[in-house]
């Protein structure tokens, strides 16, 4: 619980500090941009989330996006299959990624690092290969699908010009209240934190933590390719080379912000998506502020991340002292 | 049970002077936030003197050895060694003193081999550069010393619980410890190990070196011990010389109150066949195919060495470790269980040996822990029944006395005897046809001790099978209808009731043909 407060009030610290360091700040075009990175990191963010839990990891994330965010407009435009076609191919290559880094994570008992690390390099390799690493877009067409990406929702009294919720942000409530009725309400989101905390005892509790970590695995790769399917119906024009590049370093610190520790069994899905929009504020800020230069853009980010998990460490260990002593009764 | 007893040692010279105390420790009383864990504790240590300490969990035993140790420093009171006033700064320090603490759980680095580990830190070295030579031969003699035959370049990791704790006493020998004070020595040896220990410890003894015992095993003190010093609830609550130690004596002092018989001998009514292990062969010892029956209503001790594979045949039986041959038949089916939860689903259930990392998941919090097993069979349609883990918790903690300030406290900041408790709760929450506990109290205080057994029975009248291993000969003598004893992976022999005697398992534990 107390995490909670902890990510929270940073956020809402850099908040108010951005929209006083920079005018630009709470203009409506840029709460709109910024309300949508937020929705599609969150997305990623929360797929991650899961692996985290089960005290595994995946870096493959980036290259899933480029994956499905080039290979989607590529099926469509190049080999001109229909909508419903290309969707189902997008759907089953997810699936068989989140699958196989599941197996072989836990019937050859590979390390996840390993693993997703050759990931990460294997499917931008592929992505740059079939598609001849040419730019892919929708151009004007596929207006439907397009709308999943840019389109707005209008706030009453708001006129649609001025500002719009995107949709994308209405997929990561969606998204959200899912996963965290998944996590906290079901048994299987029990058995996954039981699991991450420690795997024996879980597996002696009758547990069967095998199918739960390729389930997490699944999980995170079909969030990936969600996420790249958004990412691409937001620029409309992705490069194989780059796209969807360090996503998942976004990913893993906003879910460490958000309370994953990497040791395993412990998250939220609400710290997860307010640690994504912290990072999406903090690039905002790095952006729109004058005097701060842009391309220490990683520094910041990464000195906020570690005063955030240091900060973290001392309050489990003050709490910590307290429980020791009201238990030695 | 006991080893055999040898002659009584004289802390006091032929001149009739004693001599002057060793370690001191008046008035020590040490707070932690919300807790005062020591109120003013005395303590007495003359050189060659055996000491034991004694006391149920949360007494404070641990919290003193470790001030004595230097690992934290007392808030009032004072410590005095060979008569001068010392405030510690450290472990170093300590250990420059002389005080050297063994834990119950081993601090080796098991990756590194023996001699590394016993000079770990103050390796000898020739031109800057480690002596290996030199360190393995003397590595060599304080292993003879602990009577560990393993040679120096052994790696830690590949011995035994046992040999690994010899390890650590003979690296406190190889500091000169003057003081060597030992928590729950030996918890993880064999009655031959702890033998050994023993003739050390008299060894040592001897030789002016002063032990600080800690031990639930009042037999063991009773054999060993110079003095007993009893401690309850932070305080002191008696001291015992050794003529007058005796068993009752000391649980009277260490609960407060007339404990009642320990274990109750009753006549139990068994039931039918409810269990039987046909030619089961464990991955552990695949040469050896395992056959016996458990009835209903019976409460079943396995004996045996350490080593002996008790742990693995349990292991073998609840699916953890899959059977690699043969079958088992629990109530009409017959399987060869692959999975816990295969195992599970038969009715079976295991209270592991290692409670922390195989019987409970730490961070989680007491509720969490006790549903766990429970989650499948009460869900709503994959939704957890938040309503009955409520009450399988609060009926397993009003029934089994578990002390804790929250059902929403995480396991890790119990007491042994509790986190024990949860295990169980666990377990009785899927309502077992049999149970298989593995070491069910090693490391518990008394008072949860008695309250386990108690447990025991009352399920073995309810008509649940109880399999359980124990290395305390005393428990397997005390509680089973019969005995299963083990040797080198396979089942050396069973004894019924009427012949359970510390020479009858030992016999069949070491190989021997029945008496």
């Amino acid at each position: 619980m107390k995490k909670i407060y902890g990510i929270t009030g940073i956020f809402m610290v850099v908040f108010i500090l951005t929209a006083l360091m920079s005018s630009s700040f709470l203009t409506p075009y840029n709460m709109e941009r910024l309300i949508l990175r937020t929705s599609l990191f969150g997305i990623i963010s929360i797929g991650v989330g899961f692996v985290i839990i089960t005290s595994g990891i995946d870096l493959s994330i980036g290259s899933v996006i480029c994956l499905i965010g080039c290979g989607l407009p590529w099926l469509l435009t190049k080999l001109s299959l229909s909508m419903p076609i290309a969707i189902l191919v997008v759907l089953l290559a997810t699936l068989m990624i989140g699958l196989l880094h599941g197996l072989l994570i836990t019937k050859l008992k590979l390390q996840p690092f390993v693993v997703t690390l050759c990931g990460l390099l294997m499917y931008r390799g592929l992505t740059r290969g079939f598609t001849g690493d040419q730019t892919q877009g929708f151009g004007q067409v596929f207006k439907e699908l397009r709308w999943l990406g840019e389109g707005r929702v209008a706030l009453p009294g708001i006129p649609l010009e001025t500002f719009g919720l995107p949709v994308p942000f209405f997929i990561l409530v969606l998204v959200a209240i899912l996963a965290s009725i998944f996590l906290n309400r079901t048994i299987y989101g029990r058995y996954l934190l039981a699991l991450g905390r420690n795997e024996q005892a879980a597996r002696y509790s009758g547990i069967h933590t095998d199918k739960m970590i390729v389930v997490a695995y699944l999980i995170c790769a079909g969030l990936a390719g969600l996420g790249g399917v958004l990412f691409i119906l937001d620029v409309n024009s992705a490069q194989p080379v780059d796209f969807g590049n360090f996503y998942e370093l976004y990913a893993i610190a906003a879910a460490v912000l958000g309370g994953c520790s990497l040791r395993g069994g412990q998250g939220t899905i609400l710290g997860v998506v307010i640690g994504a929009a912290l990072m999406q504020v903090l690039r905002n800020m790095i952006t729109l502020v004058d005097w701060i230069p842009t391309h220490i853009e990683y520094a910041v980010i990464g000195a906020v991340i570690l005063v955030g998990v240091v900060a973290d460490e001392v309050v489990k260990r003050v709490a910590s002292s307290r429980q020791i002593a009201a238990s030695r009764q | 049970m006991n080893p055999a007893p040898t002659e009584p040692l004289d802390s006091v010279d032929e001149a009739g002077l004693s001599p002057p105390l060793l370690l001191e420790g008046r008035g020590i009383t040490k707070s932690f936030p919300g807790v005062k864990a020591l109120k003013g504790v005395d303590l007495k240590l003359s050189p060659g003197e055996v000491l034991a300490v004694i006391g149920e969990n949360g007494a404070g035993k641990s919290t003193l050895m470790k001030i004595l140790a230097g690992v934290q420093s007392h808030d009032e009171g004072e410590l005095r060694i060979d008569g001068q006033p010392v405030r510690f700064s450290g472990v170093e320090d300590a250990l420059g003193n002389g005080i050297a603490l063994i834990h119950q759980e081993l601090n080796l680095a098991d990756n590194l081999d023996v001699a590394a580990n016993i000079f770990l830190g103050r390796e000898p070295r020739r031109f800057g550069l480690m002596n290996t030579s030199l360190m393995h031969a003397q590595a060599s003699d304080w292993l003879q010393k602990v009577g560990l035959r393993v040679p120096p370049e052994t790696i830690v990791g590949h011995l035994t619980i046992g040999h690994q704790q010899l390890v650590e006493i003979a690296k406190a020998l190889s500091v000169n410890a003057r003081v060597l004070i030992m928590d729950e020595p030996t918890s993880s040896l064999s009655q031959h190990e702890t033998e050994q220990l023993f003739a050390v410890i008299r060894d040592l003894s001897a030789k002016g070196v002063a032990i600080v015992y800690i031990s639930h095993r009042l037999g063991e003190v009773k054999a060993l011990a110079h003095r007993v010093t009893v401690l309850r609830d932070g305080e002191n609550a008696g001291s015992i010389e050794k003529q007058d130690i005796h068993h009752d004596q000391m649980v009277r002092l260490m609960v407060g109150r007339d404990v009642s018989q320990y274990y109750a001998l009753k006549e139990r009514q068994t039931g039918e066949v409810i269990m039987k292990v046909d030619g089961l062969r464990t991955p552990h010892a695949p040469e050896h195919a395992l056959h016996f029956e458990l009835r209903s209503g019976e409460i079943v001790g396995v004996a045996g060495l350490v080593g002996a594979g008790r742990t693995e045949m349990l292991q073998t039986l609840f699916g953890v470790a899959p059977a690699v041959g043969g079958s088992m038949w629990v109530a009409g089916r017959s399987f060869t269980p692959q999975s816990a939860a295969q195992a599970i689903e038969c009715g079976l259930a295991l209270v592991p040996e290692d409670r922390k990392q195989q019987g409970l998941v730490l961070e989680m919090a007491i509720k969490e822990n006790m549903s766990l097993a429970s989650l499948r069979r009460d869900q709503r349609r994959g939704f957890l029944d938040f309503g009955s883990e409520q009450d399988i918790a609060d009926r397993m903690i009003a029934d089994m006395r578990i002390k804790t300030p929250s059902d929403m406290q995480q396991a890790q900041y119990l007491s042994g005897g509790n986190q024990q408790k949860v295990v169980l709760g666990k377990w009785l929450a899927m309502k077992p046809r049999i149970l298989l506990l593995d070491e069910p109290t090693r490391g518990i205080d008394v008072g949860a001790k008695q309250d386990i057994y108690r447990l025991m029975e009352k399920l073995a009248e309810q008509g649940v099978a109880i399999l359980f291993v124990s290395s305390e000969m005393e428990e397997i003598i005390g509680m089973s209808d019969r005995a299963l004893i083990m040797h080198e992976g396979r089942l050396a022999g069973g004894l019924p009731r009427a012949e359970l005697s510390e020479q009858s398992v030992m016999q069949l534990a070491t190989g021997g043909d029945r008496p």
